[in-house]
């Protein structure tokens, strides 16, 4: 979060709103969708007024575009999804387990993962779909240094604590085979603290 | 009105089951837990397998498409929204020091207190420091990497 | 068939009820607010068993409205809380607001240790 990063790259000079536009339509596109869910029909009214209210939230409250963008690889995607499901239903099992066994929950942990992705799309997607899944928290991110801490409910021990950290890069690396670019996929190889820097995918 | 006669029916009745136990553990769990953090954990149960399980079993009972469009954006905005409220109230709550840190095993965070200058609290991600070179150079200070003044 | 809908209704309503124990033991206003959240997602889960089990589809709206205010809410509480953490001492414990519950009990059992 350097502080000089903020003003370089959000108008990037001279193409204005039409730029502006290009990064925004997949954004628009999904606004026009969720208001046609909202009514709950289809209708040439509903498309209009979508497009009006879309245009009008994308045009006065501006996000800052998402440098390089999402590809998908459909079969990783396929993976995701579905590692992601099952991750999901076998820890909510074992969180309602320890709510309701006598003993209480035992020790929680604090790790932090040292990430190779360096795109803040990519990481995004890791730290929601960690969070996503009970067990564990994302508390906090390092950009920089490319870490994230998550909170862990419960480790038995040490052990368990290095098969959970193992967990976590399992599930970046299965994010970057759904959603990276070839560059990051190749950086996965890399070893967490080695991995070439800048890729430049950052969101200034 | 109330009836229950295919297997849909049946399928939609244990997923709602299903969905209403969560919450029921969700409650349990925010009762015996000891910290803000763990309790977060017993919150985001419900708010995620569970209302998905219940979204779908009430797009499985519902007739008509308008509603169960409106389930499954309900779901959808669930999860795209519950992670973020988890993060921000759980990264506060570290803060804040809402940690019974004697049943941590491990709190690889927990390095040193600088980072505390550069981020102070809950502000944007983009917001920078106040006053961004005096606030990195006091934190290398406490570091050590740099001699103190 | 009724004994299955008062099943999910009873298991909602004590999930409900030990929410608002929590809500009203806090100890800090953090607790409070993930009781919030937990209380407002199991109130549209109830909104939406009833739904489903009656095959009634007039609330299905209100669903959409109280998962969107249990967001705004949870995060403008836990921006406000942030805030409050501007003037943080040395240790990053909040100058002039008292001692996280957590905290104090964590001390006590360090203290016995040694």
């Amino acid at each position: 979060m350097s502080a000089g990063g903020r003003a370089v790259g959000t108008d990037p000079g001279g193409e204005g709103l039409a730029h502006q536009l290009k990064h925004q339509v997949p954004l628009m596109l999904w606004l026009v969708f969720v208001w046609m869910l909202l009514w709950g029909t289809w209708s040439w009214a509903n498309l209009i007024s979508g497009s009006v209210v879309a245009l009008a939230v994308t045009v006065l409250l501006p996000l800052p575009p998402v440098i390089g963008g999402a590809r998908v690889h459909p079969v990783g995607l396929a993976v995701f999804v579905g590692y992601f499901f099952v991750d999901l239903v076998r820890s909510a099992a074992l969180v309602a387990w320890q709510t309701l066994r006598p003993g209480g929950i035992g020790n929680s942990a604090i790790i932090q993962v040292q990430m190779r992705t360096d795109s803040d799309l990519l990481l995004t997607i890791v730290a929601e779909s960690l969070t996503l899944v009970p067990g564990s928290v994302v508390i906090d991110m390092d950009r920089e240094r490319r870490t994230l801490s998550l909170h862990i409910l419960h480790v038995r021990d040490l052990a368990d604590v290095e098969s959970r950290r193992a967990a976590v890069l399992a599930e970046e690396e299965r994010v970057v085979r759904a959603f990276g670019s070839p560059d990051e996929i190749a950086a996965l190889a890399h070893a967490p603290g080695e991995a070439p820097v800048a890729t430049g995918r950052r969101t200034p | 009105m109330s009836d229950v006669d295919s297997v849909r029916d049946v399928v939609a009745v244990v997923l709602l089951l299903a969905g209403a136990f969560l919450c029921l553990t969700a409650g349990l769990g925010l009762v015996r837990f000891h910290d803000v953090l763990t309790r977060m954990h017993a919150g985001t149960k419900p708010q995620v397998l569970g209302i998905l399980l219940i979204m779908i079993g009430g797009a499985i009972r519902l007739e008509g498409w308008s509603a169960t469009w409106m389930l499954l954006l309900v779901a959808v905005f669930q999860m795209l929204t519950a992670p973020v409220s988890a993060h921000m109230i759980s990264r506060v709550a570290y803060r804040r020091r809402h940690v019974r840190r004697d049943l941590l095993l491990v709190d690889e965070l927990r390095t040193g207190e600088a980072a505390d200058r550069l981020y102070r609290g809950d502000e944007p991600a983009d917001a920078p420091p106040e006053e961004p070179a005096t606030a990195l150079e006091e934190s290398r200070r406490d570091e050590g990497t740099l001699p103190p003044a | 068939m009724i004994a299955v809908f008062w099943a999910a209704y009873v298991m909602l309503g004590a999930g409900a009820l030990l929410t608002l124990v929590r809500l009203a033991r806090g100890p800090s206003l953090l607790d409070r607010v993930v009781a919030t959240d937990v209380l407002l997602v199991i109130i549209s889960a109830g909104l939406a068993v009833y739904a489903a089990l009656q095959r009634d589809p007039t609330v299905v709206p209100v669903l959409v409205v109280v998962s969107l205010l249990a967001f705004v809410g949870s995060v403008s509480v836990a921006r406000y809380i942030g805030g409050m953490l501007l003037t943080s001492g040395g240790d990053g414990q909040d100058v002039g607001l008292p001692l996280a519950d957590e905290e104090r009990i964590a001390r006590g059992a360090e203290e016995e240790r040694r």
